[in-house]
């Protein structure tokens, strides 16, 4: 699908940076018109996805990481956050439901949550090099909205 | 995120508001514990509705003060979720391990 708008930023891996995140993605997204349960959904996928780059891709130092918002045909919205740091040794079994390394203030929800509220979630990983999650929602138009 | 707390006749109240996310995460356990310490409640009810964002990581706090009042041999359930909120509780299957009530019922009997 073509791009309709495109925006990159890159922060590193702060968890105060995690609410930003969010609400950068929220804003980028409004042009969508999305409804409050939608915008919900793409701001708790977008905490998901960057806390969990801050916790295991680089758990004992700061790195960077790189979130791409993209506006595509037919009303689709995809967001990609991308770190260069541990990377995931077994996808699969990160993505199970409650699987963490985490420590106590994860739940190993993250992908489950992720895969829930987006419409497609991709992860490509290479141990030592880092992770990119790529997820897609379609944003439906509002009878009313346009 | 800011937690401020009730106590009455056993029943300590939680009051979590704010965004509570990984970043607020260790203070919300922490805080927890610390309040649970002090009053040892028969019953902790964990009001949300002042929170206006949680993801996964309030799923942790949850089960980490599931998992005190069990120590304490008391109950603990969940009020007055944000709809955003209560989409995550729902994902989690929280319902399983911890009541969630849509408004103040005064307790579960």
């Amino acid at each position: 699908m073509n791009t309709v708008n495109i925006i990159r930023l890159e922060f590193p891996s702060k968890s105060v940076n995690e609410s930003f995140a969010r609400t950068a993605a929220a804003a980028f997204a409004i042009q969508l018109d999305p409804t409050v349960e939608e915008l919900g959904d793409l701001k708790t996928a977008v905490s998901e996805a960057v806390t969990n780059a801050i916790v295991h891709a680089y758990p004992d130092s700061i790195g960077q990481i790189g979130m791409k918002l993209r506006i595509l045909e037919r009303d689709t919205l995809e967001i990609t956050v991308r770190d260069w740091g541990r990377g995931i040794e077994n996808i699969e079994e990160a993505m199970k439901p409650l699987y963490t390394t985490g420590g106590e203030e994860r739940s190993g929800m993250g992908f489950t949550i992720m895969q829930s509220f987006m419409d497609s979630l991709r992860v490509r990983s290479s141990p030592g090099k880092g992770t990119t999650v790529v997820m897609r929602r379609t944003i439906r138009p509002r009878i009313t909205g346009k | 995120m800011t937690i401020t707390s009730a106590y009455d006749r056993g029943r300590l109240t939680v009051y979590l508001s704010g965004e509570l996310d990984h970043h607020a995460a260790g203070e919300a356990i922490h805080g927890i514990d610390e309040l649970l310490d002090e009053f040892l409640p028969r019953d902790c009810v964990l009001d949300l509705s002042g929170l206006s964002f949680m993801d996964s990581s309030g799923i942790a706090v949850i089960a980490r003060a599931r998992y005190r009042m069990q120590s304490l041999s008391g109950r603990i359930w969940i009020e007055c979720p944000s709809p955003q909120v209560q989409r995550v509780l729902d994902a989690a299957c929280i319902d399983r391990l911890v009541p969630v009530t849509s408004g103040n019922i005064g307790g579960l009997r």
